[in-house]
């Protein structure tokens, strides 16, 4: 079961209870996942790749084949993929794709409102690229590229922001701009989870979900960090260094 | 030089051409920009040929071609959108197969004895032939296009630049290739009387392609693309009186002569 709208006050700005799901009936992705994040949360979703991390953002976002188990968010999430997944070649500029954020609550008959157009550009300042509104998004950096996808989650202004490895491969810059607009929106409130190998950014944030095709472990990360946690959420792709005080998880980039 | 470019609509033949070109260059233009960042290009030219069958059958039942180009062309986009739906086959496999088994179908049923000699026609189409019945069949289904596409221009959009956020945004991205297929089927249609069934997909793609090279915003590939188009209808029609060679063949290769130029004026895709 899903549920979208929640009642904001003290009703947690997600609760999943007893998630399991995958791609075909009978072979699920992930399975056991439960855990409740209130307003003003970030948290960090650790797994190898393969571990259920996307399966976990499908399933939250509605579109997971097969799905069981309760998902109550307080509103639709916003959703904002890794730039690589976008169409670098789409004749759009930086600001069309901003506005894509207002298109969902947009008629298709009517022009984008202005208060939309103005909070678009006000995104776009927020991340530190108004400069940048008129070129092709495609000609953009990496980093600008993440941050134009996260302006476009700001203008659509929902209360639960999902976010798939927002800082992975990201230039210095733009990486303390990101980490600086995560801290204004659990500021405003709202809810982010970050699915991240970086396992000393997890241990920035407020709490951490550890999945490897079931959930392994949530709680803060001083509680969930740890060497025994996270060899069970990676296995032998985990690298533990400084005499067992810093754990590094090994990416794997698919080419 | 003017003379040489007007004097091929003097008559009544040439100007019912004329506004057969112009009318589905609204359509074909812009809709062959969707077709193109959808990467449908191999679809679009596979609906045209799949709705061999329903001409045909259309030919044979004495029915209006309309009627059974939209039976052929709708039939063509069921048996694509099926086929493509098995992960096994994959997208292009599973549009040669439904390609491939419909245009059988379609050569099977042309080589009846019983089909009048009007397969040429239906290949080909017959532009100095349209009618002001066929001209106002036409512009319906153009306007029909042209609106749905602008109606639908966000998702479209949203659906193909981002799938996998667009459902985030309120698009769903399997419903709107739908739409665009259905579309591209309606067009089809419209243009078959005229450019036949296997010479329209030059108005549809050429004029698309061209634009995308020159331009570098959306807004300004659609309009370009429907102005490229209505050029090489122009374009092909004055050759086509000129050098005395089929109309249709000749507005097909001045859409991809139009192409071919626009290459020369390409702008470099500025990746980072």
């Amino acid at each position: 079961m899903r549920v979208e709208g929640l009642s904001g006050g003290c009703a947690p700005g997600m609760r999943v209870e007893g998630l399991s799901g995958g791609y075909a009936p009978g072979s699920d992705a992930l399975t056991g996942v439960g855990f409740a994040l209130e307003a003003g949360t970030i948290a960090a979703v650790l797994g190898p790749n393969g571990g259920g991390k996307t399966t976990l953002f499908r399933a939250l976002l509605g579109e997971l084949p097969v799905q069981r188990g309760l998902v109550e968010l307080e509103g639709r999430p916003a959703y904002v993929p890794q730039t690589d997944r976008t169409r670098l070649d789409f004749p759009v500029s930086a600001l069309d794709v901003v506005l894509m954020g207002a298109y969902g609550r947009t008629p298709a008959w009517r022009r984008i409102a202005r208060a939309d157009r103005d909070a678009a550009r006000a995104a776009l300042d927020r991340v530190g690229l108004a400069a940048e509104a008129r070129r092709r998004f495609g000609a953009l950096s990496g980093g600008q590229r993440q941050r134009i996808l996260i302006a476009r989650a700001l203008l659509q202004d929902s209360p639960l922001v999902l976010l798939d490895e927002p800082l992975s491969g990201v230039d210095a810059a733009s990486a303390a701009r990101i980490e600086q607009v995560f801290e204004e929106l659990r500021a405003e409130r709202r809810v982010l989870l970050v699915a991240t190998h970086d396992v000393e950014q997890a241990r920035r944030w407020d709490r951490v979900l550890c999945v490897n095709g079931e959930q392994v472990a949530f709680g803060p990360p001083a509680e969930t960090l740890t060497t025994d946690v996270l060899r069970r959420t990676y296995g032998p792709e985990l690298v533990v260094l400084e005499g067992g005080r810093r754990a590094v998880a090994v990416e794997h980039h698919e080419h | 030089m003017l003379d040489w470019l007007t004097d091929p609509f003097a008559g009544g033949l040439m100007q019912r051409a004329l506004a057969e070109v112009l009318i589905l260059a609204v359509a074909c233009g812009p809709l062959g920009v969707w077709v193109l960042l959808y990467r449908q290009s191999y679809a679009a030219e596979s609906l045209s040929h799949a709705m061999l069958p329903g001409l045909v059958i259309a030919v044979l039942a004495g029915a209006p071609l309309l009627l059974g180009a939209a039976g052929g062309v709708l039939a063509a986009a069921a048996a694509i959108a099926l086929a493509s739906r098995d992960e096994r086959l994959g997208g292009d496999a599973g549009v040669a197969v439904a390609i491939a088994t419909l245009f059988g179908l379609g050569a099977l049923l042309a080589l009846s004895p019983d089909v009048p000699a009007r397969l040429g026609e239906l290949l080909f189409g017959d532009l100095l032939g349209v009618t002001g019945r066929d001209l106002v069949e036409a512009g319906i289904l153009a306007a029909a296009i042209a609106l749905a596409l602008a109606l639908a221009h966000r998702r479209l959009a949203m659906s193909v630049f981002d799938r996998a956020a667009a459902r985030s945004l309120g698009a769903r991205p399997a419903r709107w290739e739908l739409v665009l297929l259905v579309l591209l089927a309606v067009c089809t249609v419209a243009a078959v009387r005229g450019l036949g069934n296997l010479l329209v997909v030059a108005l549809i793609l050429a004029p698309g392609a061209a634009a995308l090279n020159l331009t570098t915003r959306l807004p300004a590939a659609l309009g370009l693309a429907a102005a490229l188009a209505g050029l090489a209808g122009v374009l092909g029609l004055v050759a086509s009186y000129h050098w005395e060679v089929a109309a249709g063949a000749s507005v097909a290769l001045a859409a991809v002569l139009v192409f071919a130029v626009s290459l020369l004026g390409a702008r470099p895709l500025d990746m980072a």
